[in-house]
Order: C-alpha cells, then sequence, then structure tokens
C-alpha cells in the first residue's frame, strides 16, 4: 500500500492548480472583456454621433437646438422641427395606446376566461414580434387612404370643440402626425400589454382573495389592489413604450409627409429625428449629414434618459418582490 | 335605500370597466389581425416563383433573390459576431459578477441597449466603420455587407446576453459546488457542465435574436447601403429584404409594391416561426424541470 509514489502526485497536482489558476484568470478575463463590450456598444453609439454632429453641435450648437429652419439649400439647420414631430407622435401613441394595453391587460388577467388566456397571451406576444416595417407598409398603403375618407369627419366634430379644436384642423392628406401616432400606438400595444400583463401577475393571489372575500368587485380589485401594488412598474411599462415610440423609424417614415414644419393642427404632415435621418442620409454631405448625426445623438440622449427612467422604475417591483 | 344604490353603482361600474376592458381587447386585435391578414393576403396575392430566381436589377419583373440571399449571409455574419460576444458576457454576468456592481450596472445598460433607437446604432456602425474603410480604401470600399452584419449584432448582443444571464442563473449551485469540490477549475465548470445544462436555454436565446435581428431596416440604410445585384463578397455593398422592402415601398410603381408585400409576408413568417420555435423550446425546458 505505501508504494504509492505520493511526491510525485503533489508536485504534479501544484503544477496544476498553477496553471489551472492561470487559465482561469484567462478566461474570466475574456469573459469580461466580452461584458464590457456592451458598456461599449453604448458609450459609442453616444461618442460617435457626437463626433460625426460636432460641426454642428459644437459650431453653432444653440442656433441648432432653437431653429426651425430645415434648409439644405443655404445650409442652415434647426432641430426643432423634427424634435417637435418626435415628441408629438410619441405622445399620441402614448395616449392611444395606454388605455387600450390596460384594457387588454385587465382581459387578459381578470375578464378572459382561463381556457383563453394562455393562448390570446402568446398571441400578443407573438405581434410584438412583427417587424415595424410592416407596420410601415400598412400605415401607407392602407391606413393613409383609410384617414384620408375620415379626416373631414374628424374636422367636423372634434374640429368644432374650443381649443381642442385647433388639433384637427387642414386639409385630408390622410398623412401626418395623427396618423404616425396611430400607427405607433399600435406598434407599441403589444409591448406595453405585455408588460403590464407581467407585472399584474406578480400580485400575490392572497391578496386579491382577500379582497374579494370582502365583496369587492373585480374592478375594485384591479383598481384598488392591483394597480397601486404594481404601479410603479405600470409606469415603467409605459414608459418603455414611449422608449420604443421615440426611437421607431420604420413605422413612421412612410405616414409622416416629411415635411419641416410645426404646426399647431395633428393633421398637417410633420417629419420625426428617425425618419429625417432614413429620409436624407445617404444623399446628405457636409454640414447636412453633420446636422443628421447630431439629431441621432439627442435622440440617442432622450431614449437613453427614457428608457433608464423605465427600467428603474421596472425594477423597483422586482426589488421588492425579493428577485 | 342608500345601501342598494351603492351597491347598484358598484355593479354598475363594474360591468361598464369589463366592458370597456373586453372592447379594448377587442380593437387591440382587430388592428393586429387587420395588418396580418392584409400581409398574408397581398403577400400571398404576390407570390411566384421568380420571387426566388431573379434579382432586383429587373425591377417590377425581376424577384428579391439577391436581398434573400443578402438578408441570410448577413443574419449570418451578424449572429457570428453576437453569439459568442453574447454568450461570454452572459456567462461572465452569472458566473462572475451575479451581485457585484459592476455586473449589476451591466445588466442594467444592457436592458438598455435592448431597446435602444435601432436607427442610431446604424449611424454608430456607419461613423466606426463605413466611413473609416472607405478612407482607408480611398473610396473603393465603403458600404458593406460586413459594416450590415455588425450593425445587425449589435441588435441581436443585448437578447443573447440576457437569456444566457438567466439560464446561467437557473441552473442548480449544487451543481457548481460538486464540481468546485472536485477540483475542477471554474473555466472547465462553465464551459463544460454550465454552458451544457443552459444550452437549450441558450439556443432560446439565439433564436430570439435572429428573429429580432432579421426583420430590422434601419440599421442596414447607411451600413449595407443595398444592391441590385447578387453578391456574396462581405466587402460589397449588400441588398436586404427589408431594406428591398422600404425602397419598393417608397417607390411610385405598383407592380414593385406586389414584390414589396410578399417580401414583408416572408420576413412576417420567417420572424412568426422563429418565435413559435423559441416558445416550444422554453414550454418543453419548463416541462422538463417540472
Amino acid at each position: 500500500m505505501s508504494s504509492i509514489p505520493a511526491t510525485i502526485d503533489t508536485l504534479d497536482t501544484g503544477r496544476r492548480s498553477r496553471l489551472d489558476a492561470r487559465h482561469d484568470r484567462i478566461f474570466r478575463g475574456v469573459l469580461r472583456f466580452c461584458a464590457l463590450l456592451v458598456l461599449a456598444a453604448l458609450l459609442g453609439a453616444a461618442l460617435s454621433t457626437l463626433w460625426g454632429g460636432r460641426e454642428i453641435l459644437f459650431g453653432q450648437g444653440l442656433h441648432f437646438l432653437t431653429s426651425t429652419a430645415w434648409n439644405p439649400v443655404e445650409d442652415d439647420y434647426g432641430a426643432l422641427a423634427p424634435v417637435f414631430g418626435t415628441l408629438v407622435t410619441s405622445l399620441v401613441a402614448i395616449v392611444l395606446a395606454v388605455p387600450v394595453s390596460f384594457g387588454v391587460a385587465m382581459f387578459l388577467t381578470e375578464i378572459a376566461p382561463n381556457w383563453l388566456r394562455a393562448p390570446a397571451s402568446t398571441a400578443v406576444e407573438l405581434l410584438a414580434a412583427i417587424p415595424s416595417i410592416i407596420y410601415g407598409m400598412w400605415g401607407l398603403f392602407v391606413f393613409v387612404p383609410f384617414m384620408a375618407r375620415i379626416e373631414p369627419a374628424l374636422t367636423d366634430t372634434l374640429g368644432r370643440i374650443p381649443l381642442l379644436g385647433k388639433l384637427f384642423q387642414g386639409p385630408p392628406l390622410g398623412l401626418g402626425l395623427l396618423t404616425a401616432g396611430i400607427v405607433l400606438a399600435v406598434m407599441i400595444l403589444p409591448f406595453i400589454t405585455s408588460v403590464m400583463r407581467e407585472v399584474f401577475l406578480t400580485v400575490p393571489t392572497r391578496l386579491k382573495e382577500s379582497a374579494y372575500a370582502l365583496g369587492s368587485t373585480r374592478w375594485e380589485v384591479l383598481w384598488d389592489i392591483v394597480l397601486p401594488y404594481t404601479r410603479s412598474a405600470v409606469i415603467g411599462g409605459i414608459i418603455l413604450g414611449l422608449g420604443r415610440a421615440l426611437g421607431e423609424t420604420m413605422a413612421v417614415t412612410f405616414v409622416l409627409g416629411n415635411s419641416y414644419n410645426i404646426t399647431s393642427s395633428l393633421l398637417m404632415p410633420g417629419t420625426s429625428i428617425s425618419s429625417s435621418i432614413a429620409n436624407e442620409f445617404n444623399e446628405a454631405v457636409g454640414l447636412h449629414r453633420s446636422a443628421l448625426v447630431a439629431l441621432g445623438f439627442l435622440l440617442f440622449v432622450v431614449t437613453f434618459i427614457v428608457l433608464l427612467i423605465a427600467r428603474l422604475m421596472l425594477r423597483q417591483l422586482a426589488r421588492r418582490e425579493g428577485r | 335605500m342608500p345601501a342598494t344604490s351603492l351597491y347598484a353603482r358598484r355593479r354598475i361600474t363594474n360591468a361598464l370597466a369589463m366592458g370597456l376592458g373586453t372592447a379594448a381587447t377587442v380593437l387591440g386585435l382587430f388592428f393586429l389581425v387587420w395588418i396580418l391578414w392584409l400581409t398574408l393576403l397581398r403577400g400571398i396575392g404576390a407570390l411566384r416563383g421568380s420571387l426566388f430566381t431573379r434579382i432586383t436589377a429587373y425591377g417590377p419583373d425581376g424577384g428579391l433573390a439577391n436581398a434573400i440571399a443578402g438578408s441570410l449571409m448577413m443574419d449570418l455574419i451578424a449572429l457570428a459576431i453576437c453569439t459568442p460576444i453574447g454568450v461570454m458576457a452572459g456567462m461572465w454576468l452569472a458566473e462572475y459578477a451575479r451581485l457585484t456592481r459592476l455586473g449589476t450596472v451591466i445588466r442594467f445598460l444592457n436592458d438598455i441597449l435592448l431597446s435602444a433607437p435601432s436607427i442610431v446604432l446604424g449611424l454608430f456602425v456607419y461613423m466606426i466603420i463605413v466611413l473609416p474603410m472607405s478612407d482607408l480604401t480611398d473610396g473603393a470600399v465603403s458600404f458593406s455587407g460586413l459594416a450590415g452584419g455588425v450593425a445587425l449584432a449589435l441588435i441581436g448582443l443585448p437578447v443573447i446576453v440576457r437569456t444566457t444571464d438567466e439560464m446561467l442563473q437557473l441552473v442548480p449551485a449544487t451543481l457548481r459546488e460538486a464540481a468546485l469540490s472536485l477540483g475542477v477549475p471554474q473555466w472547465k465548470l462553465t464551459v463544460q457542465l454550465l454552458l451544457r445544462a443552459a444550452s437549450s436555454g441558450i439556443v432560446t436565446g439565439v433564436l430570439l435574436a435572429l428573429a429580432r435581428l432579421a426583420g430590422e431596416t434601419a440599421p442596414l440604410l447607411f451600413t449595407a447601403f443595398g444592391n441590385n445585384f447578387m453578391t456574396a463578397h462581405p466587402l460589397d455593398k449588400m441588398a436586404s429584404v427589408p431594406v428591398a422592402i422600404y425602397q419598393y415601398t417608397n417607390d411610385p410603381d405598383p407592380a414593385l409594391h406586389a414584390i414589396a408585400w410578399a417580401g414583408a409576408l416572408l420576413i412576417t413568417l420567417f420572424v412568426l416561426a422563429l418565435s413559435l420555435l423559441t416558445r416550444l423550446f422554453l414550454s418543453r425546458k419548463k416541462a422538463n424541470h417540472g
């Protein structure tokens, strides 16, 4: 039994553990490098667009941010019109999509019969996967002609209301801020719905059952129990949808009308940051190109802040659950 | 009497809310079914053999052969880049940085990258690949399939990082402890045991990433640009189905619109099939784990 050469073994394991330690260090370093690439991608996107737009951002920063002009012939550019279009279309989208999403999420978690819940939820999530250019095509070929037909009716009814009526004036082109906002709303509907549905499901059954036992109606349970419990995550989901809407290109480019103006009417054509970039970048040179890249930088910064807020609010619920 | 009226009011409010919720669902589904149905109808109406055999250079008499080939090629380039990087980054997050501050920050930023505007990622790749390449070769190489692939990789990367991270966190700690107590070095444990245990989840992540990047148009506009001819060279300008759809939709010719709808159908079916496949993968995995 004592003939086992213990000493040689020890030497060997010593060498091996040193080798293993080195391999572990290298392995860990490589993995860490890959993870840092995620950071580099975000930082790079911000810095490269800042660099590409330096000519206009540092050259005429304040003028660029406050001017409504967009004139490639005279090389005079201002960010206000595209920024306006981006904000207005996203706002319209959120205003329309949020109540509908809330209704759908309510239906999927509280109203629908049990057998319908799983397939309907899957359908909503599949719809979130449809590429945005499909929404854009549908918008241009089907929804724009449809809107052109109903816009006179909108002007006649909603347009008569004092103050609010200003939003619905103008020629019935079909194209415009309202159309783009509705297309965006349809696109972000599945996103917001699936976030809301998921967070509604995190509410402890015990809480809901207690409320039902006290005689609450379904609506009261939803409004007084489920919604307060999930408030921050619901708002987070809405802001996440806003982030999507702000950065979306293909769903709005075809239906905005690509015209640089700021109007009080939603029926007028407009432009947005992303659609300006998509439409003009490949033909632009010099200062024009710099202005478009600078717009990209603005878009990136704004969506970054919006998404940051969304994620922080979503995380609050996750933390409460101890995840 | 006041008590009964209170009950009646609560009942009516409830009925109203339930009715509105159901109506919202019908409205939402109506729009989405409308879009899907239209894509299906117009797409099938425009499907013909020449779609797969002729290139876009023939215009209305052509097809999308070069765009389909270009899309497949750029999707493959994108996966070849973002799969290894994403899986390794996910491994680092789950195995080495689960509770560290840097790990939390990167996980958080990864979620932001997940919904960052794709057109800005296209501009980013334009600035760091297309422009320098053009300067380096005096304009001989500018827009390229490679640049398009890198831009798409940026779309897929956060999806893979996130799923890998989540799937590895699901692997029971006892497996790690058992292996480590036998003296297995950590890299071997990660590569040979954990990766295998989480393999189906990681495959799901790759499929999800493919489903996301396959339909992307905006990041390709200024990176791969588009090409009316067939090419297999990654440094050439390269056509893709989404960009071809974009160009044909902007064209006034209805014959080109028909081809665009056919392309839209192909992409939608591809993306939906992939999403369904990943769900199947996930539900089977869930069944296995009880």
